[in-house]
């Protein structure tokens, strides 16, 4: 793997969101030959996306031959609710960009058969010809997309049920109410992500960094998914330093000597 | 202001945006757009003169805009409602001389040019034969190129106090008989189209016809009236929602009776209900002070009016308002021979501008009071008054000196400066 690591969180969106424009850019995407990206959402990706929208509105970057796939959706949130991850999308990313609706892809949480969905999802992916760059986050419990602790790490798309961690982080969401949070998505898989032809996780803030480390310091196992991209071929960990406290001295000086 | 078509065959097969429509897009770019109280920089949407919802666009659709245009970072606020307007232009909508209509619709399209994209013609005190004549004229209609839509008529007068009665004829004062439809129908003729009647409360019987006129859903104003505060706070019970020109043609203020003006800090209003006050910002028929403290008292209820004259418009000198002569000076219209007010000749985007400047309140406040605490009052906000997603597309480009650019209505430009 790469271990980047940038002194602040500004630092490190911005080197995210410079190497997916540069790896876009070097692609020379046309209508034959799409760049298809996979993009998460959260509090984490915010900055990479502001960044990614200066370099499209800066005339650097087009997404009109790029095609997306999100990793994940609520079941049953209203796909016009403010928390929906469409509307997190829309606001974020595409109202700025020039990107074709048609070219965007996210699960729809409330289609009436939600196993279907999900199998149409991967139908998608393989049909745009797999995912050039999968771009991730990692929860404080160290899962990837919604595969919680305990998920299987072949998985593919799928409904899930959050794990009560989760439920409770996303309450500040939804007015603090826990009755009001979704307990069911619809998520891709972490063999899904694997497939992509590489991968890149932002890691941010002091409490992602236990998860980081068990990510990467210790084995894979299906308590911390994200350390299943120990076993992919070209996986990009980018985080701040507040992120690398639990690691050991000698990793994060490791890594940050590769930088140089 | 630049308007460029967009995805303009730069690549073969466009694929469909022809799902829900075949109406053509617009996209209004690089704007702050009044929404949810605040000025915010969003792209406006445009389909079928409505306001459009982009991400359900986006998203359900898989449409995209058609037409770009770009507002130079203008402001884009919704179209401002005029609920008292007297006429203007040479124009007095309670002379029933000539062709009413064409006399109201020339108003309606000058009007455009101060960003009002609807109104109420305001008719003064008159006899009942100016009534039965008039008000069958004035039909609620659509605005558009032609001028700004009507959105019902206001009959100030003539249930109104003598003493209080300001620039209305004495001889065409009315009380109620029995109270009731028998009156309004008698002098009225019709009610149809009407959207506001100014009447004073103190008269006997007005309960009875507040009460009518309510029930039909017509907004019941108190205004050239000599009510105190519980007379008031009654008119308000049987269902009275406004105050025509807040302080003027009333009594004034008292710590010990604060009169009509006490509603605005009243505590027997019925609970759910809103009792809002035109103020005509002219700088002149209300002294900065007083506009301050009501703004302040009461700021959500607050409805910018121009109670413009037919000499709105017009250069100084001699003209008519409803049975009467009035005299214009700079910017002050007496009745003719006396000192007192005979409505005002200022704009409605000059009474935002003025307002704003001598109140110190936000531009987004300005901006309301002109366009959504009216449509409140009228029960319209659903469609008129916002740029909500739905409503219909009546909206103005504004300069930082809250200067009009530009008026469109349901979506299409009508004016431009």
């Amino acid at each position: 793997m790469r271990l980047v690591i940038l002194d602040d969180y500004d630092l490190a969106s911005e080197w995210a969101a410079k190497y997916i424009r540069n790896r876009i850019v070097q692609f020379k995407p046309t209508a034959d030959r799409y760049f298809t990206l996979g993009l998460p959402t959260g509090s984490t990706p915010l900055g990479c996306y502001r960044k990614l929208i200066e370099y499209h509105k800066n005339g650097d970057l087009s997404f009109k031959y790029v095609k997306t796939f999100n990793m994940d959706e609520y079941v049953g949130l209203p796909r016009d609710h403010p928390e929906s991850y469409h509307s997190y999308m829309w606001n974020n990313f595409f109202k700025h960009i020039d990107i074709e609706p048609q070219n965007t892809h996210i699960l729809d949480g409330n289609a009436s058969d939600l196993q279907a969905e999900c199998a149409a999802f991967e139908q998608q992916i393989t049909a745009a010809g797999g995912i050039e760059l999968f771009v991730g986050g990692i929860g404080p419990d160290g899962h990837i997309a919604f595969n919680e602790p305990g998920s299987s790490l072949v998985s593919r798309t799928r409904v899930k049920t959050l794990a009560k961690d989760t439920i409770v982080a996303n309450a500040r969401f939804f007015g603090n109410d826990l009755s009001k949070v979704p307990t069911m998505t619809l998520t891709v898989g972490v063999g899904t992500v694997m497939d992509a032809r590489e991968v890149m996780i932002l890691i941010t803030g002091a409490h992602k960094a236990f998860a980081l480390y068990k990510a990467i310091e210790e084995g894979v196992n299906h308590m911390w998914t994200v350390s299943a991209f120990q076993q992919h071929p070209r996986t990009i960990f980018v985080c701040d330093e507040d992120a690398t406290l639990e690691l050991r001295v000698k990793t994060v000086k490791y890594f940050k000597a590769r930088m140089h | 202001m630049s308007v460029f078509k967009c995805r303009g065959g730069i690549s073969g097969e466009m694929p469909s945006n022809k799902s829900v429509s075949d109406a053509p897009i617009t996209q209004f770019v690089s704007c702050r757009i009044l929404k949810d109280h605040r000025l915010q920089w969003e792209d406006l949407w445009v389909r079928e003169g409505k306001i459009l919802n982009p991400e359900k666009l986006f998203f359900d659709e898989e449409g995209f805009a058609d037409h770009k245009v770009d507002c130079g970072n203008k402001i884009i606020a919704p179209g401002f409602i005029d609920v008292q307007i007297n006429g203007g232009y040479g124009i007095d909508f309670s002379q029933a001389s000539g062709d009413i209509r064409r006399g109201v619709a020339q108003v309606a399209k000058k009007i455009l040019e101060h960003g009002v994209t609807s109104f109420c013609p305001t008719l003064v005190t008159s006899p009942p034969d100016i009534y039965h004549k008039v008000i069958p004229e004035l039909r609620v209609q659509d605005g558009g190129p032609e001028g700004a839509g009507i959105l019902g008529i206001h009959l100030e007068g003539p249930f109104i106090s003598e003493q209080k009665r300001g620039a209305h004829p004495p001889k065409f004062l009315r009380t109620f008989k029995a109270g009731g439809v028998a009156d309004l129908m008698e002098t009225y003729g019709h009610l149809d189209n009407v959207a506001l009647v100014t009447l004073a409360p103190e008269l006997a019987n007005s309960a009875a016809a507040i009460r009518e006129l309510s029930g039909r859903g017509i907004v019941v104003s108190l205004g050239h009236s000599m009510a105190d505060l519980s007379q008031a706070e009654e008119a308000v019970q049987n269902g009275a929602i406004f105050i025509t020109h807040l302080f003027n043609a009333m009594l004034p203020f008292h710590h010990r009776d604060p009169g009509i003006v006490g509603l605005l800090t009243s505590d027997r209003i019925p609970p759910g209900r809103m009792v809002y006050y035109g103020m005509i910002a002219d700088g002149i028929h209300t002294h900065p002070a007083a506009l301050r403290i009501a703004h302040r008292a009461h700021p959500a209820g607050l409805v910018l009016v121009t109670d413009a004259v037919t000499a709105m418009g017009l250069p100084p000198g001699q003209h008519s308002l409803g049975q009467q002569q009035i005299d214009i000076q700079g910017l002050h219209a007496y009745v003719a021979g006396t000192t007192t007010l005979s409505g005002s000749i200022a704009t409605m985007d000059m009474c935002v501008r003025h307002f704003r400047e001598v109140s110190g309140c936000t531009v987004e406040a300005a901006l309301e009071a002109a366009s959504l605490h009216p449509a409140q009052l009228l029960g319209v906000s659903n469609r008129k008054g916002t740029l909500e997603f739905g409503t219909d597309a009546d909206f103005i480009v504004l300069d930082d000196t809250l200067t009009v650019r530009e008026t469109y209505i349901a979506g299409q430009q009508v004016w431009r400066k």
